[in-house]
């Protein structure tokens, strides 16, 4: 059993992302609803994968994996981003900070599914 | 389907409510410094409507919402800069967007949005800001650049255009508990200046510990800021205007609004609920039904005592009765709370009318609220709307004048409207005045002649004639237009209003405007009423319209103009005999109660047989087929499973005080 934590302040966009992954069966899935969120549920759990928003109102999605990265209980967890087409320039610095890979919103279902299954070795 | 259109609905309608306050607190401020949180604050509405939308099916509303989000998205990056042009611009297109949630609501479609689009990104193209030309951005360190947002950076860049200090706190918290005392950090930190970013970290801190990093911009010097909060402070770029003595007064006066949006942040998930208020009139009309057994119960307890005199159990259930009575009154207290709204709910919702209106008909208008926290019933709230907009619209028809007349009279060109609200005891009072021509009453005296309202050879009071307008069928072009009134008369207004129990006095002056204050119970529900018996019915009157009782010998009433009155405390009080309006044998007898209703110049007695003493009663509606009846309320049961009609004072009054005779009668 693989758990992903999906962090976005959206809940359309979470529940979205949930049915993706829903799919895939033997997964499962946390929420946090801001960056602030994720930080909390962190310690509580182990995780495979985390899937993030970068615009949040708290603590965004940059600042989020910049944690993860520089923390070595985390240090290989992989990040995937998932953003608007309008934060091109987010999306660069997410990927500079150690994404592991980005999907742009809005996302079609069957490439954020391929995506999520690749970086889990499904 | 059904249920999830309607929550589609309720959270599109809430979304466009919140973007209206913002534009309109985005218009009050963009010239004397805007929150930068406030565009931020419209740009997710657009967002989440985007989303919302997109998640119904609603294509229309989607694609609407994202155009605007990508055009917000720019002037939050500073890409375009706010001007009047913006504000109007947007203003234009959250009404588009209510439009089409109009439709969706309505079952149609909604419509296409395409040629919208088009005009978005046109203006877009035609607007550009200042954004990119910067500074002393290499003075921050390159590890905090980035894992800065692209808003973020451009945040930082303003603020230090602006030439205020840019700092970072370096705080380290226990894991278990950092939420809290982040929340605090942060709400200390945004009453001093503006939070840029917030950057956790694991860096340097102790075991079982998160570090962060807040980095935020402000006037205030470093040593004060150290002072203030605590924490160690590295300094990134220092403030240039802050030496200057009014930078103090500057850092106050910003520190207030800051103060009051500090919670908008890290408690974004928020801890309210949003329910059907079908759902709290079902808890109310229980807490009715609980309120009649408890009187039964209370009434049981004093047969008990009759019966079988004082004893233990006699005692336990009056001290059980008792406790039940203080339970329920709260209970009935919280629940009416809980339904409870901000007047300023629908006065955003006016002010989209107005502006919306004025502009159609090329009238130039400020408008100004006052009491917008006036709180009041959700049910009467909406039921209040559609008087207040028709009285709204006629205001800018035909109470303020086109441009040029008010030049003529010397007036402002641009006319006002003002809204107003407040509590008043058991009532709430909604203003509405403008500054406009006033009532023309030598146009609406002669039609109350033609109608046969007042009589040719007669002398009105000023009063008088003003009431005609009220009267069904009333509605001219000439005093109300077709576009202002769209088929609803005032007589629609006056009834909406007598229906909650409430009434409406208008004042008017020529060329100085129109004064309707409108006057309403705070909530409906569950009152308490005199049970009074007229013949061999017996009615309730509600308490909140009256204000005393008396004894009137018959010998003491005096005629005037067919009308019996009787002298109370040197005032000429006008007496209504119940039982003749309802058109029962009277009863014969030399004194009869009386019952004060009405306030001020609507003051009458109500003449009854018998007073029966006080009741919690709950008003149910007498349903359509009976809704044209004339003088009832509703209908209340009370104690063993009696019903009896609850009188409407509103009506009563108005066939004696206003002379309405043609129409008086059922």
């Amino acid at each position: 059993m693989k758990t992903i934590l999906i962090v976005d302040d959206s809940a359309t966009t979470r529940a979205l992302i949930r049915a993706v992954i829903d799919e895939l069966g033997d997964v499962e899935t946390v929420e946090a609803a801001s960056g602030f969120e994720a930080l909390k549920m962190l310690p509580q759990q182990d995780y495979d994968l985390i899937i993030t928003d970068i615009n949040m109102p708290d603590i965004n999605g940059l600042e989020l994996i910049n944690f993860i990265r520089n923390n070595a209980r985390y240090v290989h967890l992989p990040i995937i981003i998932v953003s608007t087409e309008r934060s091109e320039e987010d999306k660069k610095r997410g990927m500079a900070l150690g994404a592991t890979s980005y999907v742009t919103k809005p996302f079609k279902l069957p490439e954020l599914q391929e995506i999520i299954k690749r970086t889990l070795g499904l | 389907m059904k249920a999830s259109k309607k929550e589609f609905i309720a959270e599109a309608e809430e979304l466009l409510e919140e973007s209206q306050r913002l534009i309109l607190e985005i218009q009050d401020t963009f010239l004397t410094g805007l929150n930068p949180d406030t565009i931020n604050a419209l740009f997710r509405s657009m967002h989440t409507l985007k989303g919302v939308s997109g998640l119904f099916g609603v294509h229309g509303i989607t694609t609407l919402s994202h155009a605007l989000e990508t055009l917000m998205d720019e002037v939050r990056l500073g890409k375009i800069d706010l001007n009047q042009d913006v504000v109007q611009f947007l203003f234009r297109n959250l009404d588009i967007l209510r439009e089409m949630t109009d439709e969706v609501s309505k079952g149609n479609k909604e419509g296409d949005a395409e040629h919208y689009v088009k005009d978005i990104e046109a203006f877009r193209a035609s607007q550009k800001g200042q954004a990119g030309t910067d500074s002393q951005i290499s003075a921050i360190d390159e590890s905090i650049m980035k894992v800065l947002s692209e808003y973020e950076e451009h945040r930082l860049k303003s603020n230090i255009r602006e030439g205020r200090g840019i700092y970072l706190v370096k705080a380290a918290f226990s894991l278990d508990t950092f939420d809290t005392s982040l929340e605090a950090l942060t709400s200390a930190v945004k009453a001093k200046g503006e939070l840029i970013s917030t950057l956790p970290t694991s860096d340097n801190v102790p075991e079982g510990s998160i570090g962060f990093n807040l980095m935020f911009g402000t006037t205030a010097q470093a040593e004060e800021m150290k002072k203030d909060l605590e924490f160690d402070i590295d300094t990134l770029v220092s403030p240039r205007i802050a030496a200057r003595a009014p930078a103090q007064a500057h850092v106050e006066a910003e520190a207030e609004p800051q103060q009051q949006k500090q919670d908008t942040h890290l408690k974004s998930t928020s801890t309210t609920v949003r329910v059907d208020i079908e759902k709290l009139d079902r808890i109310l009309n229980t807490v009715g039904e609980l309120t009649l057994a408890k009187g039964a119960i209370k009434r049981i307890g004093t047969e008990l005592l009759e019966h079988y005199g004082q004893n233990h159990l006699v005692y336990d259930i009056h001290k059980i009765s008792q406790a039940l009575e203080r339970r329920l009154a709260e209970l009935q207290d919280q629940v009416l709370e809980i339904r409870m709204v901000p007047i300023g709910q629908i006065f955003t919702r006016l002010a989209q009318v107005v502006r919306r209106y004025s502009r159609e008909i090329g009238k130039n208008i400020d408008l100004v609220m006052y009491g917008e926290d006036t709180e009041l019933d959700k049910y009467l709230a909406e039921e209040i709307v559609d008087p207040l907009m028709h009285l709204v619209r006629n205001s800018i028809d035909h109470g303020i004048e086109p441009a040029e007349d008010r030049k003529r009279k010397g007036k402002k060109e641009t006319g006002t409207v003002i809204l107003k609200a407040y509590q008043q005891g058991n009532h709430v009072i909604v203003e509405l005045r403008d500054d406009g021509a006033g009532i023309d009453l030598v146009k609406v005296r002669k039609k109350a002649v033609e109608k046969g309202l007042l009589e040719a050879g007669s002398e009105p009071s000023e009063k008088e004639i003003i009431d005609c307008i009220f009267a069904p069928g009333f509605s001219t072009k000439d005093v109300v237009s077709e576009v202002s009134g769209r088929g609803v008369g005032m007589d629609v207004v006056k009834e909406k209003l007598s229906a909650m129990g409430g009434y409406a006095v208008v004042e008017t002056k020529k060329d100085i405007g129109t004064v309707f204050m409108l006057t309403l119970p705070i909530t409906l529900a569950i009152i308490k009423a005199l049970i009074v018996r007229v013949g061999s019915e017996r009615f309730a009157v509600p308490l909140t319209s009256m204000s005393e009782t008396l004894i009137v010998e018959h010998k003491d009433l005096q005629t005037i103009e067919w009308k019996e009155v009787y002298y109370l405390r040197g005032e000429m009080l006008p007496m209504i005999r119940v039982s003749s309006f309802f058109n029962f044998e009277p009863t014969k007898s030399e004194r009869s109660f009386a019952v004060v209703v009405g306030i001020g110049e609507r003051k009458v007695g109500l003449l009854v047989d018998e007073m029966f003493g006080q009741s919690e009663i709950v008003i149910k509606s007498l349903g359509d087929y009976l809704k044209k009846l004339r003088g009832f309320a509703g209908a209340a049961e009370i104690g063993k499973h009696e019903v009896i009609l609850v009188l409407d004072t509103e009506s009563l009054i108005d066939d004696t005080v206003v002379k309405q005779r043609g129409i008086s009668n059922v």
